[in-house]
């Protein structure tokens, strides 16, 4: 049978199941088969905390949602146009969300009486009609993948658990992906267990299969490579491009990297890639504690290492005394906030902006700490690497703000050449023993960067003491003196303003220079914004866009650009935190948007906004 | 990783301390001069300190290491300034943390000999949980820590070994905190080397001091530590020679323990698995036990530290335990050069490509 192939711009599906269905892993093998077909891509992994929560209940849905298109995207979606829903209760946590006319798959083997009543479905939707609004495609999934493998010797458990295979193999098939990516991966992931191996593989060619000869699918579709820039691509998370950015950053410089780390939602991917890589001299520290773990990192870039912590905010408030120490003693720190929902606790596998401020002030006393905050998945990588070279040049903590949307998302990466990176190694020295005689001066500063000297043990002639107590300029011994505190205070403040001049500009996307609304962002908005920002141009309406890479220090030009434009529109996914800096340090009334829902913004919701304040301007 | 200037231990034949095997050899032969700083000293007059700085500063020379190769690193309290006194590499941290900031300086550079200074408030209060886990680990630093069983800096309140009904300035009703036994904490958390000694016995903190710097991998020594301020006199019952002749239980490897009024008590091993005093004179030579530091099972240097008594009858000092382990960074080092042997040294642009690549061309 020969099937009509209908060609669209751009798709948004999203898999939902139980937590225990395989969803993030079908969603996973989806991305890469579309990024290896050569579509630009974006998505959004959604699940719950718990590992399992009770089967079938609406606390227990896991999701994930892909967006791919033959141009150039810049977000998850706002609303699937495919749902896959492997049970009820994954129906009913996200029906809402698709369109009138979306199509949904559904798995008909879970809708029995038991699953319905679970999530306060009197009646089966699959007959009462409350569904007439889309295009249901009723799959009998479980029934089917059972069927399919039953000449393999494994359990029925087993082989119902191979249904998300059935699912990925249908939806492979009607989107048109190549396939031989997730059978290489299910040779790798099961070479140990045969049966299981060849089950898997079975259960996704019979889904393809079925895709093929069923009836319940009369349109196959194909969504035609985007046109990108040229080179090599990967798809890629943004911790496993933070990761990746921290071992070349040590590459680069030539230190070794020593990442100091508790486990903790949604920052432990770091540590388990990193954990690794110990072909690159990385060393992994899984300590007791937060404390711990940047205290390590602190005592190894003491040593001469690369020291990096990685954290979420509750791991960042345990941290923050040990930070303020490296404020005072001045030595080089990377500290990775990949911010989560709180406050507290919060909702920790749910993304927020929220540790601005306390990225910002969060430490006794005047303790200034640079802060770069990544755009996207890809982003984090360079993100990383800018942070290592502020650490390694001003000798100070710098913290490099990510958050859970960026995380887990990914997106294709072009892949850089190694000789386009910047040369850290010509960023910094060790201090040497010096030529001239005299006592070693640990707090000597250069002119230029106002950094002192990187002293570390085993240097002979630079043996010094240091600690967090205040200390007296030059010498570094401790000091009370009320004129010298005020000093070091000055002097430590004005090393991080002085970053300032050794950052890019803020750079304003204005096309016409006809705008007179400015939408400003920073961190993992920056998609959202972008995708609203484009929405408005295309509906006739101009708009500048700008995007904050450096939070602390701000670009030195922030000033003159909020002041170019009669409106300044600031959303983020916090109650208007940077929004606060800015109206103090510039006085500009900026108008913040905010939403703090543990997910990204909307582009829809985004762009109505924009064209509100247009309306005003 | 930062190479200690190329001086390694190529060509020199003399016997090293053990935890010093990765430590560059000194090319001449230090003094404890060497290893004063020209700050001034801060104590109060009459601190156990002074004499624990002294004997450490006369004891780093026979490391026969380059100055610039010893870290001495600190938290917060009285003790934690000590530092600042020793001219070598110093960094005098935050509260209890001072095990945390080690374990990333000497699981990263081997080459150094790694010195922690800690009292009981900061080690055994707010750095408990450091404490025991950088024990466990087995990471090659020396912990001293400085009991004096007293808040010194914060003016007098009461620590977590204070006696039980303490009366402090936060305490006027006493205490009600059961304290901590500084060795038994150590070794139920599996520490590799534990020992105790005396601020005022400088040769005894020598040798125990000389011991530690012999033992590769974490070691923990409790130094009784007068505070002439807030705690005078709480170890004075040690301190008179006569009595301190007999009240120590002097642990020496190999040989039978002997303590009390002319070494007539001896120890012997009760029902339950306890240590008993008893007369040597009538008792079983059989059952009376010589100390044996290197038993793997910790139970037994745990009844060592038993013994304690409040009214200090008889307190042993001296190594409890020291058996062989591997040392966190030799693991730490092992893995990456196993890992570097089975696939060879990191291809950064390979690692960055994976194996999921497509071409626009």
């Amino acid at each position: 049978m020969t099937k009509q192939v209908q060609t669209l711009d751009h798709v948004i599906i999203r898999f939902a199941g139980d937590s225990g269905d395989g969803m993030q892993l079908a969603g996973d093998r989806f991305t890469q088969e579309t990024a290896a077909f050569g579509n630009d891509l974006s998505t959004l992994p959604n699940f719950p905390a718990e590992i399992r929560a009770p089967a079938g209940t609406l606390p227990g849905v896991s999701s994930f949602q892909l967006h791919f298109a033959d141009h150039d995207i810049l977000t998850p979606g706002d609303a699937p146009d495919v749902l896959i829903a492997m049970n009820p209760a994954a129906l009913r946590a996200n029906i809402s969300d698709l369109p009138r006319g979306g199509d949904l798959i559904v798995n008909t083997d879970e809708f029995t009486k038991r699953n319905l009543t679970k999530v306060g479905y009197a009646a089966n939707p699959l007959e009462d009609g409350s569904l007439e609004q889309y295009h249901v495609h009723a799959v009998p999934i479980t029934s089917m993948t059972v069927k399919a493998l039953e000449s393999f010797d494994i359990t029925r458990k087993d082989a119902e658990r191979a249904k998300n295979m059935f699912a990925l193999g249908m939806l492979s098939w009607l989107y048109d992906r190549p396939a031989e990516g997730t059978l290489g991966f299910l040779k790798a992931k099961f070479s140990g267990r045969p049966e299981i191996m060849q089950a898997n593989v079975a259960a996704f060619q019979a889904g393809w299969n079925f895709g093929e000869t069923t009836e319940a699918f009369s349109v196959r579709y194909e969504v035609k490579p985007a046109t990108l820039a040229p080179g090599s691509y990967r798809n890629i998370s943004g911790n496993t491009a933070l990761a990746y950015g921290l071992v070349t950053a040590s590459q680069l410089s030539g230190l070794p990297l020593f990442l100091g780390s508790y486990p903790i939602t949604p920052a432990s991917d770091i540590l388990h890639e990193l954990a690794r890589h110990k072909r690159f001299g990385v060393r992994t520290f899984q300590a007791e504690d937060e404390i711990a773990a940047v205290g390590a990192a602190l005592g190894a870039a003491f040593g001469g290492s690369l020291a990096v912590t990685s954290t979420s905010g509750p791991g960042m408030l345990l941290k923050a005394e040990t930070i303020g120490l490296a404020v005072s003693v001045e030595l080089p720190l990377i500290v990775c906030d990949i911010q989560r929902a709180g406050p507290s606790t919060g909702m920790p596998t749910k993304t927020e902006q929220a540790d601005l401020l306390q990225a910002m002030f969060g430490r006794n006393g005047e303790s200034p700490v640079p802060i770069v905050a990544a755009a996207s998945p890809a982003d984090c990588f360079s993100a990383v690497i800018e942070a290592a070279r502020i650490a390694v040049k001003y000798r100070t903590p710098v913290i490099l703000l990510s958050d859970g949307y960026l995380a887990n998302g990914s997106e294709p990466w072009r892949i850089p050449e190694i000789a386009s990176l910047p040369d850290l190694a010509s960023e910094f020295a060790f201090a040497t023993p010096g030529a001239d005689a005299g006592a070693f001066q640990p707090f000597l500063r250069d002119p230029a960067t106002l950094a002192r000297p990187w002293a570390i043990p085993g240097t002979p002639g630079l043996e010094h003491r240091i600690g967090g107590i205040e200390k007296a300029d030059v010498t570094g011994e401790i000091s009370y003196d009320p004129d010298n505190h005020d000093r070091m205070v000055r002097l430590r403040q004005a090393k991080i303003d002085g970053i300032a001049a050794d950052i890019a500009p803020l750079r304003v996307d204005d096309p016409d220079g006809s705008a007179r609304v400015l939408v400003i962002g920073w961190g993992s908005t920056y998609g959202s914004i972008g995708a609203a920002v484009r929405r408005v141009r295309n509906g006739g309406h101009p708009v500048a866009h700008a995007h904050l890479r450096y939070l602390n220090p701000f670009p030195p030009n922030l000033g003159e650009v909020l002041r170019r434009y009669d409106k300044v529109l600031l959303p983020e996914i916090n109650l208007g935190q940077l929004a606060l800096l800015l109206r103090g340090r510039f006085l500009v009334d900026v108008i913040s948007y905010n939403r703090v829902r543990g997910l990204p913004f909307r582009a829809a919701e985004l762009a109505g906004v924009i064209e509100d304040v247009i309306g005003h301007a | 990783m930062p190479e200690p200037n190329g001086r390694h231990n190529e060509g020199n034949s003399s016997p090293r301390l053990a935890s010093l095997t990765l430590v560059p050899h000194a090319a001449d032969r230090l003094t404890a001069k060497d290893f004063k700083s020209d700050q001034e000293v801060r104590w109060c007059p009459g601190c156990g300190d002074y004499a624990i700085v002294a004997a450490f500063q006369a004891f780093l020379p026979e490391l026969e290491v380059p100055r610039e190769n010893v870290v001495v690193i600190s938290g917060i309290g009285c003790s934690s300034r000590l530092p600042y006194y020793v001219d070598s590499y110093g960094l005098h941290s935050i509260h209890g943390r001072a095990p945390a900031i080690a374990t990333g300086l000497a699981s990263s550079r081997p080459d150094l000999s790694v010195w922690v200074i800690t009292g009981d408030g900061d080690a055994l209060s707010i750095g408990g949980n450091h404490l025991i886990h950088a024990l466990r680990r087995n990471v090659n630093i020396k912990i001293l820590l400085f009991n004096n069983r007293i808040y010194g800096l914060t003016k007098g309140q009461y620590s977590p070994t204070s006696e039980q009904g303490k009366i402090t300035k936060s305490t006027p009703f006493g205490s009600l905190d059961h304290p901590f036994n500084p060795v038994s904490l150590a070794l139920g958390a599996d520490a590799s080397f534990v020992a105790r000694t005396i601020d005022s016995d400088r040769r005894h903190l020598t040798s125990v001091l000389r011991a530690a710097a012999d033992h590769r991998g974490a070691a923990f020594i409790e130094i009784y530590q007068n505070c002439p301020i807030f705690n005078d006199d709480a170890f004075a019952p040690l301190k008179e020679p006569a009595a301190s002749a007999e009240r120590l239980i002097r642990l020496e490897h190999g040989e039978p323990v002997r303590f009390g009024p002319g070494a007539s008590r001896g120890l012997r091993f009760g029902s339950h698995g306890q240590l008993e005093p008893v007369d040597v004179a009538g008792a079983d030579p059989g059952t009376l036990i010589a100390h044996d530091a290197h038993r793997d099972d910790p139970s037994y240097a745990f009844a060592l530290s038993r013994l304690d008594t409040a009214d200090f009858a008889h307190i042993p000092v001296g190594v409890f335990r020291q058996v062989t382990q591997s040392s966190y960074d030799e693991l730490m080092a092992d893995q990456i050069a196993a890992a570097r042997r089975h696939s060879g040294p990191g291809d950064l642009a390979a690692l960055l490509a994976g194996n999921d690549t497509w071409e626009v061309h």
